[in-house]
């Protein structure tokens, strides 16, 4: 007979790194066939050289660090891969994507010791890396061109850069930006995956659904961005686009369900999700209502990341048979 | 129904067993009557090799206050005082007797009170030499928990009949089949401790029992409170704030907020010891999982070794890769079926090979899932990475003693974390740092 002598507790739920990974690949699916709908073979190249430039420099780095490969099945290169393709333009060059994959795995996460030890979203780290390195390239969005089987040089702005320049040029927004229902399906410019507001939330409830994900981020993120510019709004809706406009523009949808949730770079008790969601929303409102560039969430969510290990700090449980008024029972 | 408590999982509850009466085994040839089967000092042996005992003859004295006697289960003759097997795995002193066949008993009548005429000291000086102790598992004393010192007044006794651990229905079958005897103990355990409030609470999975108990008769000031499915709320603290909403203090007793609690099986032993005179020397033990070929629910001698149960009942369907003594999420893993049932023994649980999936242990991923269930509002990810890494120092930040090791948050671990054996071996650091 062979007795495991294991510690206890003998059973496990079902949820692994796994499960949750491919989970959320799950989910990112429908946001991802809206982008390949609209942008075509592009999409597909950029999505491919992605996914491929990550599961390579995490066996590179992996191998370099001497360690055993087993962490390129667990997923998450995978999901980097396929989160940075959603989060630049389909027509970004090759070796642009390429790039992005090796400043994803290297200095977005082996670099801290692989998954679990890196303080930022790997896949951001990428982002505002490209942004800031190629500007120009990673704001040319595509125009989207159902079916288009053609590399089309035609470019259009994104919806959010669209209102972002006619408010600069005339102080006002005009209505034919604003308007609510092409970015809600994502029949608009924008990154590969952030384009259909309606496919994302899609795969945000399938999460929640299957407890991949807690409401904690997504609803406070979404939630101050919708009362912040809903203030604005309100205040002066000449200049000022509606919440509604807000809720489905750029990388918000993106962003709230799919990239502010991850696990590693987001506090781990439900008061410091909120608050990490609430920052989130607070950052993103400001840098789309008063800053210079267009879209903040990227930015909004790094941000918060770094503040994840004091978030944590300070909301930390009130620990059973302690007086409420000692928190951490220290 | 919402949560009673804070945190805790819903583990599949697997209660195969549940409609599988009570029934007993032939007479082992012989009974390991182990001298630590309880929290506190080992029982001092009053037997020698080669001496005939009878029946409830004691064979062990307590000692020290928190400890328990022991009793022959039936008549037969010292084998062997010395080094048996143990559910630890250890060699531990033990009384092994050889049952005769005979079952002679030694008479009760003279240390019995059918009349309940003697009073509260007296019967809790026949629960401590009756060796009652926890039925539930943590084995404690019975006679020290219904001591409670005069400035710590209890006003409610708490039956515990939530047994929310997976597989295990012993206490389930116990109400079930014995409820005039749960209620009439807990009526005792209220006498002695002087309250005049008794709950017995049972987790909703379990009607028939809940039904059980109002078809035996509740007394004045008994009530059974039915608690909605959430594990672990058969853990004292836990059962303790589902029931009154009052939370032991860290390094407190029940006691210090006015609270007692009991299993079930125990007050039924409670019962059993004061109006019979009968000591502890038999208990109800689950054999459950997927292997035994005769899964049900067992009155077994204590010493019972476990290879007579599994063989009595019909053996295993196949080679066994695991053994729980007790529940899933709690149990030890054994080594064997060599050690015997112990008073703390509530079910032997045996699985076949590939029904566990394998482990990776990989590093912590922080997806809080450790900290939303933790029945203790403790951060469990930070107390085994504290421990992977050896910043020991940390350990009392996170409050490290106040894991009552319920298993949820490595049962949640998608990184497969060993979370709970981590918080083990913190505390076994601790204690061994503070004792210098």
């Amino acid at each position: 007979m062979d007795i495991v002598l294991a510690p206890s507790p003998h059973f496990r739920s079902r949820m692994t790194i796994e499960n949750a990974m491919y989970g959320v690949i799950l989910a990112l699916l429908p946001g991802l066939a809206v982008g390949v709908y609209y942008f075509g073979p592009n999409a597909l190249r950029v999505l491919f050289l992605s996914i491929l430039g990550c599961l390579f420099f995490e066996g590179a780095f992996l191998k370099m660090r001497g360690k055993d490969l087993g962490p390129l099945k667990d997923g998450s290169a995978l999901l980097t891969g396929i989160l940075l393709a959603m989060n630049v333009p389909a027509g970004l060059p090759s070796w642009m994507v390429l790039v992005g994959a090796g400043i994803a795995i290297g200095l977005g996460k082996q670099v801290y010791g692989g998954l679990g030890y890196n303080p930022f979203n790997p896949a951001l780290v990428a982002r505002i890396f490209l942004l800031i390195s190629y500007p120009v390239a990673m704001t040319s969005w595509p125009a989207p061109k159902p079916f288009s089987f053609y590399l089309d040089a035609v470019t259009k702005a994104t919806p959010l850069g669209d209102m972002k320049t006619t408010v600069m040029m005339t102080g006002k927004i005009s209505e034919v930006d604003v308007g609510f229902v092409k970015p809600l399906l994502g029949h608009v410019g924008g990154s590969l995956g952030e384009i259909s507001a309606i496919a994302l939330l899609i795969g945000g409830i399938y999460m929640l659904a299957r407890k991949i994900i807690t409401w904690h981020i997504p609803v406070s993120f979404l939630g101050t961005v919708f009362v912040l510019t809903g203030i604005a709004w309100i205040i002066n809706p000449e200049r000022y686009a509606s919440p509604l406009f807000h809720m489905v523009a750029g990388g918000l949808m993106l962003g709230a369900w799919f990239m502010a949730t991850d696990y590693v770079t987001s506090p781990v008790t439900g008061k410091g999700m909120i608050l990490f969601g609430v920052g989130c929303g607070i950052l993103t409102a400001s840098i789309r209502l008063f800053g210079g560039y267009p879209e903040g969430v990227a930015f909004a969510i790094l941000l918060m990341n770094g503040a994840t290990p004091i978030i944590d700090r300070y909301t930390r449980p009130r620990i059973f048979g302690y007086p409420t008024t000692r928190k951490g029972g220290k | 129904m919402s949560d009673r408590f804070r945190g805790g999982i819903h583990p599949e509850d697997n209660k195969h067993t549940r409609n599988e009466a009570i029934r007993s085994l032939e007479m082992p040839d012989r009974l390991i009557i182990s001298l630590s089967q309880h929290i506190g000092a080992p029982a001092r042996p009053v037997v020698s090799v080669g001496d005939r005992v009878l029946k409830f003859q004691t064979v062990a004295e307590p000692g020290g206050f928190v400890s328990c006697a022991m009793h022959a289960p039936t008549s037969g003759t010292v084998k062997v005082v010395g080094p048996s097997p143990h559910p630890s795995g250890s060699l531990i002193p033990a009384v092994v007797i050889e049952p005769d066949g005979k079952d002679e008993a030694v008479d009760l009548t003279g240390q019995a009170d059918p009349g309940l005429e003697k009073g509260p000291q007296a019967w809790k000086d026949m629960i401590r030499d009756g060796g009652i102790v926890g039925m539930g598992g943590a084995a404690f004393p019975t006679h020290v928990k219904l001591s409670p010192p005069e400035e710590k007044p209890i006003d409610v006794v708490i039956a515990n009949g939530v047994e929310c651990e997976p597989f295990l229905t012993s206490d389930h079958r116990v109400m079930l089949e014995s409820p005039k005897e749960v209620i009439e103990g807990i009526l005792l355990a209220m006498e002695i401790v002087g309250c005049k409030k008794g709950v017995i609470g049972i987790e909703a999975n379990k009607p028939d029992a809940v039904k059980a108990m109002k078809e035996a008769g509740l007394p004045d000031g008994v009530t059974v409170d039915v608690l909605p499915l959430m594990y672990p709320q058969g853990a004292e603290k836990q059962l303790i704030y589902a029931v009154t909403k009052r939370e032991v203090p860290s390094g407190g007793l029940p006691m210090d907020i006015g609270v007692v609690v009991q299993n079930v099986g125990t007050l039924a032993a409670i019962n059993a010891v004061v109006r019979r005179g009968s000591p502890f020397i038999e208990r109800v033990v689950t054999l459950g999982g997927s292997m035994p070929k005769g899964p049900g629910n067992y009155l077994l001698p204590i010493g019972t070794p476990l290879s007579h149960l599994v063989e009595k009942t019909g053996g295993l369907k196949g080679p066994a890769a695991r053994i729980i003594n007790g529940g899933p999420m709690m149990g030890a893993a054994l080594a064997g079926l060599e050690s015997p049932v112990t008073k703390g023994t509530s079910g032997i649980l045996v699985f076949g090979p590939g029904e566990m999936r394998p482990l990776k242990q990989r590093a912590c991923i922080r997806c809080g899932k450790c900290v939303s269930v933790c029945p203790a509002s403790l951060m469990p990810h930070m107390l085994s990475n504290i421990v992977e890494y050896q910043l020991f120092d940390k350990l009392k930040e996170f409050n490290v003693t106040d894991c009552i090791e319920c298993g949820c948050c490595s049962f949640e671990c998608p990184a497969d974390r060993n979370i709970v054996q981590f918080i083990r071996q913190g505390k076994a650091h601790l204690w061994a740092s503070e004792r210098g």
